[in-house]
């Protein structure tokens, strides 16, 4: 398989970044912002993406889905990392559609993905529970109560939790915190007696909540996969997201590095054109190479995907570690050579940088995967 | 790809395989931990072992010690996507290159695009099957890394060229037959303009070669002198004057090679290889959490940058490559091995350090580490592949 694009995924994202720059440049989130809109993204837009068929890129045919790959999803993932637009797209569409399409049944299965394939269901995986992406540490209960579960325990960092109509939640039925035995994945409903649901207004301006589970009653059919043994399927579809992020990461590097380009060939300072001195230069020249490095590495793990996501796990890990640190090397220099423009609200530099940040902490940061590898290695 | 083009693919994948599994000798699958591992062929060279003999006659016969060359330049005539499943199915179990050789990675590539018809049926033939070693005369003593300063000069004598001068850095001209070399031929040109590329033998009389002495205690490089080398004008390639183009071109291929250089090295993870020394914790950890770190990070760096050179040879057969991309890969390639030989020095610690013993292999990790440290300088240092990078691909001001 070729590291380049094919000729449809070239298609594909001349059309996601026609839409995308035209009806969401970075000035849609600043507004979304400015204007505290409770929704965080827009819902029209959302439309447009469900008839365009986004919404449903990842789920199959038979469910109402376009049935693509990773290396899609990454291709509209990276769009949308260049303007920074707010979108349902990782939550619902890459991330919660994954964990249904992999480990949903029958029923689940068609009860849910043609309604996100149309853009009616919105969906998100609760997972994280510290204050940094451990999944096997765990701890939301949920015991065993008459014909179902009840869960109590919280989450945060639930991306799009405030407006979702579906959680997915990652639960310990069994085993301690630490464990790969005895986690076991739910499917919630928001509205359920028990949810509390708190949003989280981000550095970043996207979507984010805190969900608490006090004695939620679920019943069987609600588990997504098999009691006790989501480890592996959380293991998927977390990779399928981190993948996804890592591909937004790339867009969102390579925007903030092609602004910055621009600013050295028209900043004059000293009588000079700044992109004349060399100490610029090569810091410049550095990072363009780290982000060509970064997008190969992404690419590839995307492919991997496509192959075989439990294969894939290793590609993963470099992709994410690489794009962390790539995308926090790229803000920070796009902030510095812009100098005092770059710290101004009123220019858009920032919002890169916060978003930066975000999507690293966003299932795992370059020190997480950087330590899977190791451990991996077997060293 | 359509799927009959697919089905003959896997066809041939599988066909290589067998052919690979039924000819590569077992000692010929393991990663070369000496230079008397690696075959670079010529006039006077000598086989260090019958299974280095086997299996590269049995690949010179296939044409695979160039898969891609065309057949009638003694080349496998396979196409990007077959050599790429070749390069696989040899990574995968661990085979050897069965050549080494700057005709095949620096001068064959520029012959195929500059050479003439002669040219390529004199020359390209003994490449393909390790008949002459080539080296290159680039560098000068005053034109390091500001190459186009050259002042070695090349005057017109009839049919010939008589060369008189001196290079620096030349790669084993001690045990090279012919050399590739950059001359002024228009001394009152502007500095790029008035220089050639020409070919010829370094029996030649007139030609001397002095090894240099490096850091490591080997002597990879050599000075060459030329005092008054007669050769004739037909070796030169390309245009007389012309041949900047030609170095240029030739460069990128230089760059590609020394950025892959590293991968070449060393087999097993290097965090195993550090264990060993280093020893491990209770969890069977590396015993050093800060060394860990670099390695885990080197790693990472590491698996991106054999992505990002895969990536590139799929653009450049795609025609979608940048033509400086390869000093993007030599800049980084090169910083990174040498990040990979820091490691090993670290995790070697004491035992890092002897120079003559039996034990050490004669010191084979310092002098490879000191080696390393040529890396980004040779070929163009790092700051001119970064300056490189930031006019030709950036497109930032400034001259």
């Amino acid at each position: 398989m070729a590291l380049v694009l094919t000729e449809e995924q070239s298609m594909l994202r001349d059309s996601a970044r026609g839409l995308i720059s035209d009806k969401a440049p970075v000035s849609h989130l600043r507004h979304l912002r400015d204007a505290k809109d409770p929704t965080g993204f827009s819902k029209e837009l959302w439309h447009s993406f469900a008839e365009m068929g986004f919404a449903g890129l990842l789920v199959p045919e038979e469910f109402g889905g376009s049935g693509l790959g990773h290396v899609e999803a990454g291709v509209v993932m990276e769009e949308i990392g260049r303007t920074l637009m707010p979108s349902p797209f990782l939550a619902t569409s890459v991330v919660a559609a994954s964990a249904l399409a992999r480990g949903g049944n029958a029923a689940q299965k068609s009860e849910y993905l043609p309604k996100i394939s149309n853009g009616s269901l919105l969906a998100t995986l609760a997972i994280d529970e510290g204050a940094k992406h451990r999944p096997l540490q765990t701890s939301l209960q949920a015991v065993r109560a008459g014909n179902g579960f009840k869960l109590s325990g919280a989450k945060a960092l639930v991306v799009d939790g405030h407006v979702a109509d579906l959680l997915i939640v990652a639960a310990r039925t069994a085993g301690a915190a630490g464990e790969r035995d005895g986690l076991t994945l739910f499917l919630v409903n928001p509205k359920a007696k028990g949810v509390a649901i708190e949003r989280t207004v981000m550095v970043d301006a996207h979507n984010a909540a805190r969900i608490e589970l006090a004695n939620v009653e679920v019943n069987a059919d609600s588990v997504l996969g098999e009691v006790d043994q989501g480890a592996a399927l959380l293991d998927g579809v977390l990779d399928i997201g981190r993948g996804a992020v890592a591909a937004e990461m790339v867009g969102l590097s390579e925007e903030v590095f092609n602004r910055t380009v621009e600013y050295l060939k028209n900043r004059k300072q000293f009588g000079k054109l700044i992109g004349e001195f060399q100490a610029l230069q090569h810091r410049a020249a550095e990072l363009y190479v780290d982000i060509e490095i970064t997008r190969a590495a992404t690419m590839k793990a995307l492919q991997a995907l496509d192959a075989d996501v439990a294969k894939a796990a290793s590609s993963v890990a470099v992709a994410k570690a690489r794009a962390g640190t790539t995308a926090t090397r790229a803000v920070q220099e796009g902030v510095q050579m812009h100098g005092g423009m770059g710290m101004t609200d009123q220019f858009d530099i920032g919002f890169f940088m916060k978003r930066a940040r975000v999507c690293e902490e966003l299932f795992g940061d370059a020190n997480y995967h950087t330590e899977q590898l190791a451990r991996a290695r077997g060293y | 790809m359509s799927e009959t083009e697919n089905a003959e693919l896997e066809t041939f994948r599988n066909e290589t395989r067998a052919w690979l599994e039924a000819n590569c000798p077992p000692e010929m699958r393991k990663p070369a931990t000496s230079d008397a591992d690696v075959f670079w062929g010529g006039r006077n060279t000598k086989f260090s072992s019958e299974p280095q003999r086997i299996w590269f006659e049995r690949m010179r016969d296939k044409g695979w010690t160039v898969p891609d060359w065309p057949r009638e330049y003694g080349g496998g005539g396979l196409s990007a996507a077959e050599h790429k499943v070749l390069r696989a199915e040899m990574a995968k179990m661990g085979a050897r290159p069965p050549l080494s050789s700057f005709g095949i990675w620096m001068l064959g590539p520029a012959l195929l695009k500059y050479g003439n018809d002669a040219q390529k049926k004199e020359h390209l033939p003994k490449i393909a099957a390790g008949e002459i070693r080539w080296c290159q005369g680039y560098s000068e003593p005053n034109a390091g890394s500001d190459l186009a300063s050259l002042q070695t000069r090349a005057e017109s004598d009839g049919d010939d060229f008589v060369i008189t001068g001196s290079k620096i850095w030349t790669s084993y001209a001690n045990y090279a037959d012919w050399i590739f070399c950059l001359v002024r031929t228009d001394p009152a040109a502007k500095k790029h303009d008035g220089i050639s590329f020409i070919l010829f033998d370094m029996t030649s009389k007139g030609v001397t070669t002095k090894p240099i002495l490096l850091i490591s205690g080997y002597s990879p490089f050599c000075e060459t002198f030329f005092d008054g080398v007669r050769v004739p004008k037909s070796h030169v390639v390309g245009t007389v004057n012309r041949g900047w183009d030609v170095a240029k071109y030739l460069l990128q291929h230089e760059r590609a090679m020394i950025s892959g250089m590293g991968e070449r090295g060393v087999g097993r993870p290097l965090g195993q290889i550090a264990a060993d020394s280093v020893g491990t914790d209770a969890l069977g950890r590396l015993d050093d959490s800060m060394l860990r770190g670099k390695i885990a990070t080197f790693d990472v760096d590491e698996a991106a940058l054999a992505a990002c050179a895969e990536r590139a040879v799929d653009l450049a057969k795609a025609g979608q490559a940048h033509p400086a991309f390869s000093s993007a890969m030599k800049y980084y390639g090169t910083e990174l091995n040498k990040r990979r030989y820091e490691i090993l020095m670290s995790a070697g610690g004491v035992d890092a350090l002897e120079w003559e013993s039996e034990r050490s292999r004669q010191g084979a990790r310092p002098r490879a580490w000191l080696r390393t440290k040529a890396n980004s300088i040779e070929g163009g240092t790092t700051e001119v592949m970064l300056g490189i990078v930031a006019k030709r691909i950036l497109d930032l001001p400034g001259a």
